[in-house]
């Protein structure tokens, strides 16, 4: 960053402690496959997939096991093969803990793939909307946690005419380290997912942003980037939320995403580059998503490092598998620990979307009693996206959300950056969070209003017409009977005048 | 003296001024009470004690009624009317159990039908000598069902929140 524009441009988020080391740097490692999986139908933002198995059903590792329902959804393979146990219900990978729709696959511990992957040695010859149908069947989703489905990414970003393809290799979450280790030790096959993304999308060339503090990442993507003139590899310097699409985009093209618009406003589409990984895989070998790498780490984690997990293991078998836990941890957290979830329990299951499990000692949860604001405005200045956290906390906690609204509440990217540095320990993203969903909950009580109107409405002109055909029905039945009637007279009257 | 006739003169034009543009002016009422009952679930369920939504919305545009006098529409429709109303609403006093929902307990359901016709909504899906089943999207919980139900077997449940539709709590206050 030059002097001009360190002066001139507005600072924003924070500089957290990054505790990335020394599991960044610990070799990865395998977990053996658990004896059952829970396969969440819902691991991917929008509808929940549909199961496509029966219970007791053999499967091979790879076979479909549920079929996307709607346009935004995603297909869910087996990670193993094994027998289906039963379709039920399993502890969400979320803070309620309530529970989820699941598939639960009992492992028959020969991990045997399917014979029927497509693979392809030249998938550059194949017309883009073939890889963007290879990378839907093989259910790959965003997997930096959006979980947004990948292939409906790379077919709307052909749509819009997007020209660069920014690749998120930030992880500027303290703690991460998975797309690290990921770029360390799979470079070529990132950038073979790159490119093959810039295929799909119709995008001209990709930009790969990391951070400054993966001196080895950026390395050696380098190195496997030299070959393709349309692949950019650059350092970018780590401060959270670098990893926020908006500031992304900002930081490496100098274009800004409006409020309320995707990156394709502004001619770019945002991918993380563990989603190349999985885009190679699955058109090159034909292989779906149903394993990935994620970090293990926190003060009562034993042996933090990044563990390759099938989905569906359930927290607690990946914890022990990573040496377990030591003391009581204050809190366990699926994600990062800005904006990850806090987890009740660890009897939940690993998703597509999880990037890490961390078990927090009490001074790494650094649980403090909230206080009353001073009205400093460091949150403000924090905000990357130049809200004020403050006033719409206020707004919310006496109940204003019309308020909350107005300042900017629908423009919060919940990175958590305001509570970080908040002096009086207010938890502003919980407020925040409270107010989108009793704002969501009021949108559905008025849609099911609306809908409800209509059914009335419906109905009352269904007993109209009822009563109208009944009527008419009376009406031909008598003069029907009247006709026979007629006609009886009329023959009576003619036999006796003959 | 001089002043209670002026007094009384005064009282007794502006009285009559009052009253003939009471007369002249006066407002058809009809449009308002449209306007209210727009807001109301339309479904006329009967449970305010007047005679359907129509029945509520005049009661409402009249003053006989609150506007949290709805108990379906809960505390969504009790904001809407009081803002459409121009009244301040205590919200502690609108009781709002949330969304609810009936389920027919089918050990008990005869399959006789009876309830069908009486459901606002036609959210009963039922055939004669067939459990029958409340269609979970239709359903209002308005309960218009329940007392028409020979063997009891409809009963009015909270509509289960899924971990999608689960809000953060607000902080406690410090």
């Amino acid at each position: 960053m030059g002097l001009m524009e360190k002066i001139f441009t507005r600072s924003w988020g924070v500089h957290p402690r990054d505790y990335k080391r020394p599991a960044a740097d610990a070799p990865v490692r395998v977990m053996p496959m658990p004896e059952r999986l829970y396969l969440s139908l819902a691991q991917h933002l929008g509808a929940p997939a549909r199961p496509a198995v029966l219970v007791g059903q053999k499967v091979k590792k790879g076979e479909k096991l549920a079929d996307p329902q709607g346009p935004v959804s995603a297909a869910i393979h087996a990670p193993t093969s094994g027998v289906i146990a039963a379709i039920g219900e399993i502890s969400a990978p979320h803070p309620s803990g309530l529970p989820v729709q699941a598939i639960i696959l009992e492992a028959d511990g020969r991990d045997e793939w399917s014979d029927a992957l497509t693979t392809c040695d030249n998938p550059l010859g194949l017309d883009p909307d073939e890889i963007g149908r290879r990378v839907a069947d093989a259910g790959v989703v965003g997997m930096g946690g959006a979980t947004f489905p990948s292939a409906l990414k790379l077919s709307s970003s052909r749509k819009a005419g997007v020209t660069t393809l920014v690749m998120n290799g930030g992880e500027c979450e303290p703690y991460l380290s998975c797309d690290d280790r990921l770029m360390r030790d799979e470079a070529e096959t990132i950038i073979d997912g790159i490119r093959l993304m810039l295929h799909a999308t119709g995008a001209k060339d990709a930009i790969v942003g990391i951070e400054d503090n993966k001196p080895e990442a950026i390395a050696a993507m380098r190195k496997a980037a030299a070959a393709w003139g349309d692949v950019r590899v650059r350092p970018i310097p780590a401060r959270y939320p670098m990893g926020s699409e908006k500031q992304l985009v900002q930081t490496l093209t100098g274009r800004e995403i409006p409020a309320g618009a995707l990156p394709a406003a502004v001619g770019v589409v945002v991918h993380n580059v563990g989603t190349a990984r999985a885009v190679s895989e699955a058109v090159r070998l034909g292989r779906p998503l149903v394993s990935r790498l994620l970090t293990v780490n926190g003060g009562c984690v034993v042996a933090p490092g990044n563990v390759v997990a099938p989905v569906g293991a359930l927290v607690e078998d990946v914890i022990a598998f990573a040496g377990g836990i030591e003391g009581s941890p204050a809190r366990l957290v699926m994600g990062g620990p800005m904006m990850g979830v806090s987890l009740p329990h660890a009897r939940t299951p690993v998703i597509k979307g999880t990037s890490g499990i961390l078990a927090l000692d009490a001074a790494q949860a650094d649980d403090r009693r909230e206080e009353a604001c001073i009205r400093c405005a460091s949150c403000a200045r924090a905000c990357p996206i130049q809200i004020m956290p403050l006033e719409i906390a206020r707004h919310i906690r006496g109940n204003d959300l019309k308020g909350a609204v107005g300042l900017g509440l629908k423009d919060c990217i919940a990175c958590g950056c305001c509570a970080y540095v908040c002096p009086a320990h207010i938890p502003l993203v919980q407020y925040f969070a409270h107010a989108k969903g009793t704002l969501a909950a009021e949108d559905r009580a008025r849609q099911k209003a609306e809908a409800t109107r209509k059914l009335a409405a419906a109905r009352s002109e269904r007993l109209a017409r009822e009563a109208r055909e009944k009527a008419e029905i009376a009406a031909r039945r008598k003069a029907e009977r009247e006709a026979a009637k007629a006609a009886a007279a009329a023959q009576s009257a003619g036999g006796m005048s003959a | 003296m001089m002043a209670v006739l002026t007094l009384t003169l005064l009282g007794a034009a502006l009285g009559l001024a009052l009253g003939i543009a009471g007369r002249l002016l006066a407002v058809e009422a009809d449009a308002d009470v449209a306007r209210l009952e727009a807001l109301l679930p339309g479904t006329n369920c009967g449970q305010c004690g007047f005679p359907g939504c129509a029945g509520a919305a005049a009661a409402m545009a009249a003053g006989d009624a609150p506007p949290s006098c709805c108990p379906p529409g809960g505390k969504a429709v009790a904001l809407a009317l009081a803002e459409k109303l121009g009244v301040s609403l205590d919200l502690s006093s609108v009781l709002d159990e949330g969304p609810k929902l009936a389920v027919v307990a089918e050990d008990l359901c005869i399959g006789c039908c009876r309830c069908l016709k009486y459901c606002p909504t036609d959210a009963i899906l039922g055939a004669p000598k067939q459990i029958h089943n409340v269609l979970k999207e239709a359903c209002t919980g308005c309960a218009a069902c329940v007392e028409h139900c020979p063997t009891e077997a409809l009963i009015i449940q909270p509509m289960p929140v899924g971990w999608q539709h689960w809000v953060m709590p607000k902080p406690a206050a410090a």
